[in-house]
């Protein structure tokens, strides 16, 4: 049997040629969130429904219709994300900048606006255990969104200074995927703890 | 295990699909509570259904394969792994090597339970394939073939499509356990490789148990 020399350098790593390392590697670390938003939602569903709390408790009011516009806001920048990924591997370079900025600026939209309802909505965390899911819920998806902001601002920086081309541009498809992600938390959360 | 979300593109249609599922769930609740159950269960159950429905492997396409190497000379794919170091197999390469200048290139797919495969716990499976690679390689080597080797996906027909973009073979043994004791061929492996691949494809059965 051949003889292996492990002492120069570690082994080779095995690459399957199914799925992207980086891009497995974000979905591996999103199925890890959805554990982290599962066990908010199993608080949610224990206050709500097991313990009989009403929603929300009277007198507080949810101000659902800000929150319906603060969601088409969020599903358009996710069209706009894809417009960017798409018109990058299109050779578009306008688009995909274009596209970066607009989604920058309607997640910027979303959490601003998030926050100005944080503070006029007459309501804490302390206030009683509604609120503290409330805010445990929204403040947990408005975390993620800012992450989110954080990856689009690297990747736009990035556009702008010239770097992506048609081959290669994981560095606007994984932070594409983690925002289409944080979209659909987004109506999750919108519709089990504003509408329904 | 396929990871049916692949890309960006992948993740995008998965949000519509949420926001269709969530809106029609949300407009039938607010008319009428019940009316919002039995869209959720409905639609809940139509996901599930076309979830169970796509896990169905699609219909093979037979592909053509890139040929490699310079002209004159065959490349010849041997896919084997428990069965890799059998007499028939060694005797099937030995032959097909004998006629003019051949290149072999053997690949032993590292099999996995699919526990492991699901905790990417490779290690083991890769060092077991990588043992029977190079018992067979000097196996082979002692009868005067020169191949070369290498360790491959614990899906077989992956293994083969994974050669097949690097090495582009004109011939492909396949080396398989009898039928009945053969889980490649109850899982189709010889015949989908067939009807998949575009180059003649020789299966050879290697019974481990008849040794004498």
């Amino acid at each position: 049997m051949a003889a292996v020399d492990h002492a120069a350098h570690p082994p080779v790593a095995n690459q399957s040629s199914r799925v992207d390392a980086r891009t497995l590697g974000m979905f591996l670390f999103i199925a890890s969130e959805i554990m982290l938003f599962g066990s908010f939602f199993t608080i949610y569903f224990f206050v709500r429904v097991s313990a009989g709390t009403p929603w929300p408790t009277p007198p507080n009011q949810l101000p659902v219709f800000v929150a319906g516009m603060n969601t088409i806001i969020l599903v358009t920048s996710s069209f706009t994300m894809h417009w960017a990924l798409q018109s990058i591997k299109r050779g578009n370079r306008s688009g995909l900048k274009a596209g970066l900025v607009l989604t920058f600026l309607l997640g910027t939209t979303f959490l601003l606006t998030q926050l100005l309802e944080y503070s006029r909505i007459g309501f804490t965390p302390h206030t009683d255990a509604f609120g503290s899911v409330f805010f445990g819920l929204t403040g947990l998806h408005g975390a993620h969104v800012f992450v989110g902001l954080t990856l689009l601002a690297a990747a736009t920086i990035r556009a702008f200074r010239g770097h992506y081309t048609e081959e290669s541009h994981h560095g606007v498809e994984i932070p594409g995927i983690y925002w289409h992600f944080v979209d659909v938390m987004w109506i999750v959360v919108y519709t089990t703890v504003y509408i329904l | 295990m396929t990871n049916p979300l692949r890309s960006e593109g992948d993740a995008f249609r998965f949000l519509l699909g949420t926001v269709v599922y969530f809106a029609l769930i949300a407009i039938a609740g607010v008319i009428n509570a019940w009316a919002g159950l039995v869209v959720f269960i409905v639609l809940s159950v139509a996901v599930v259904w076309w979830w169970w429905r796509s896990r169905e492997p699609p219909a093979p396409v037979q592909a053509s394969v890139v040929r490699g190497g310079p002209e004159g000379e065959r490349r010849i794919l041997v896919v084997a792994n428990e069965t890799v170091g059998g007499e028939p197999l060694l005797q099937q390469v030995k032959q097909l090597a004998s006629q003019g200048t051949t290149r072999v290139l053997v690949v032993s797919p590292a099999l996995n339970t699919r526990l492991r495969a699901l905790a990417s716990d490779e290690d083991p499976a890769r060092a077991q394939a990588q043992e029977r690679l190079d018992r067979s390689l000097a196996e082979l080597e002692r009868n005067g073939v020169q191949a070369s080797g290498e360790v491959g996906d614990g899906d077989p027909l992956q293994a083969i499509e994974d050669a097949l973009r690097t090495f582009g073979a004109d011939e492909i043994v396949i080396s398989t356990h009898p039928e009945g004791r053969s889980n490649w061929l109850e899982r189709g492996v010889v015949s989908s490789a067939r009807e998949r691949y575009a180059v003649p494809i020789h299966h050879v059965v290697v019974d481990l148990g008849d040794r004498s």
